[in-house]
């Protein structure tokens, strides 16, 4: 009993997330789920886990926890200090933790995100089949109300012992320093608005991220694109779909986006992009650019195909 | 009849098919019918739909479909329509409302801006069977359409910071039922003491996008009883 991890201060923004909850938008439901899939999936595979298992989401930093329990630990994403019992431990691999093991997260250096995964995941009581932690909707997380972790939170974990540890190579890691990122686009909705200058100047320009950037959307700033149309009917909204309101600036939905809305879009962003969006902080720069179907289903397919846990280096100590 | 249906492609793993320019019960009554079509033909592959005014957005497992098959699906859904007889797909629900001055703080105002009593609007609003045209904006939040436009009423200038669960409330031609408190900006005319949208329960929810929602005047100790809260 009374396993887990102890969340001793919960950091800027921590969420318990998984998969993603999935099939519930006839009810108005979002998807949740980690911003930053890619590093989410390293951290699970890094615990020997399924990739979509419950960890957390850690937004910019701060997060301490201490353990309980006997497990393995893993960190990945944004460029955070780990520390474990004041040593500094690197991210993109798996540590081994015992009972009153002191984890402490340090604040980003570059990225937004990391992803803080234990053997065998989180246990908590899933609500539509999923913990995703959705704040505005009040649903998932550890106490099924959509609250982010708090300082006295106890995670429940199982306890897990003489398990291997891995490594990411290098060459498979992120890297977030630039804070910039080329996202590539599926062109589709009301796209036959945009007249060809519009697409073009939208193609061509650069933008940056506005600090009014969320686990719903990000808002981005530049050039002011203008479709012939300024409003639809409410319609559904995809991951990754990118929306103008009247002032021209486009918002990129993300995990947290309502199921419904009624600007006119231009398009979705490539999911394996999406991440790299949600890593860039305020200031950040982003590219479009424009792909086919045919070309995003391949790529989709070929970036699914590294999440194998033969990737990993196995840790002799 | 009905217009000509476009498919749009909307992401990765996802397409859009519009109905029309505008919403009516008939093509509302097309929606619902392709949503259950669509359940059957893709199976597993689908991981989910968004009915909505005019429109279904349709989103697939990109690993077990493509773009292609998928809209042979939906074309062949489309083509059953015309086979299958128009009648409502969906089911007729009553929700209880406890229409007064305390519980609807701008019912006065709404029968001011209407020119009619409050007695007026409280029967004008029981008169109809509205159709749920789409769910969002928040869980559980039916869009219900369309109200009689004798008491149609745009939206506050300035929106609530905090309207209570269960407020039944107007918008323009629209109605609906704040299934949780919220931020709003729609007029208040009365509280329903059932839940809109409880996780805990199965089903969720008391209505579904297609279905007809009446609303039925209770007095205050009915809506005590049932578990409303003032």
């Amino acid at each position: 009993m009374n396993n887990g991890l102890k969340v001793i201060k919960p950091g800027i923004y921590s969420l318990l997330q998984d998969g993603g909850r999935y099939g519930q938008h006839s009810m108005g439901l979002t998807t949740g789920g980690p911003l930053d899939r890619s590093a989410f999936h390293w951290a699970n595979l890094l615990c020997e886990n399924p990739m979509d298992i419950a960890s957390i989401e850690v937004t910019v930093g701060g997060l301490v926890l201490e353990s309980t329990v006997t497990t393995t630990l893993a960190v990945t994403g944004a460029d955070i200090p780990l520390s474990i019992n004041k040593q500094p431990a690197p991210l993109w691999q798996s540590h081994s933790i015992n009972p009153g093991d002191l984890i402490e997260l340090g604040f980003a250096r570059s990225g937004s995100r990391a992803y803080l995964a234990v053997g065998g995941g989180f246990q908590a009581d899933p609500v539509f089949n999923s913990v995703a932690t959705v704040p505005r909707e009040g649903l998932g997380g550890l106490h099924a109300d959509g609250t982010a972790l708090k300082s006295g939170d106890l995670l429940p974990c199982k306890r897990i012992e003489n398990t291997s540890l891995w490594q990411l190579p290098e060459n498979l890691r992120a890297d977030y320093r630039q804070n910039s990122a080329r996202l590539r686009v599926v062109l589709g909705y009301q796209q036959e608005h945009f007249s060809d200058t519009q697409l073009q100047r939208f193609f061509n320009s650069g933008y940056s991220v506005t600090k009014h950037s969320d686990r719903m959307g990000y808002r981005l700033e530049g050039a002011e694109i203008i479709p012939a149309i300024e409003g639809i009917l409410s319609e559904g909204i995809c991951l990754g779909a990118i929306q103008f309101p009247p002032d021209g600036q486009p918002i990129v939905l993300l995990n947290d986006r309502q199921t419904m809305g009624g600007y006119p879009k231009i398009g979705s962003v490539l999911s394996v992009d999406i991440g790299k969006l949600a890593q860039l902080s305020a200031g950040g720069r982003v590219n479009f650019e424009a792909i086919s179907i045919e070309q995003a289903q391949s790529l989709l397919a070929e970036n699914e195909k590294q999440f194998v846990s033969k990737q990993l280096l196995k840790l002799c100590l | 009849m009905s217009a000509e249906k476009t498919i749009s492609i909307a992401g990765e793993n996802a397409l859009i098919v519009y109905f029309a320019d505008k919403p009516s019960a008939t093509i509302s009554t097309e929606i619902a019918t392709t949503v259950k079509k669509l359940k059957t033909y893709l199976g597993a592959t689908l991981i989910d739909l968004v009915p909505s005014y005019a429109s279904l957005l349709v989103i697939f497992d990109p690993f077990k479909t493509d773009h292609q098959s998928v809209r042979i699906a939906i074309n062949t859904a489309i083509k059953k329509i015309n086979n299958t007889p128009k009648t409502s797909s969906g089911s007729l629900v009553t929700l209880p409302v406890y229409y007064s001055s305390e519980s609807g703080p701008d019912l006065q105002r709404v029968a001011d801006t209407a020119g009619l009593t409050v007695e007026e609007v409280i029967a004008i609003h029981q008169q109809s069977e509205y159709r749920v045209y789409a769910i969002g904006f928040a869980p559980g939040f039916a869009y219900l359409g369309e109200v009689d436009p004798r008491i149609a009423t745009p939206r506050l200038a300035t929106p609530r910071q905090q309207v209570p669960r269960g407020a039944v409330a107007i918008a323009d031609r629209q109605t609906a039922v704040y299934p949780a408190q919220s931020p709003g900006g729609w007029n208040l005319i009365g509280l329903c003491p059932q839940l809109m949208f409880d996780p805990k329960s199965s089903p969720s929810m008391p209505v579904a996008v297609g279905d007809l929602v009446r609303f039925e005047a209770i007095d205050k100790a009915t809506f005590e009883n049932l578990g409303g809260v003032l």
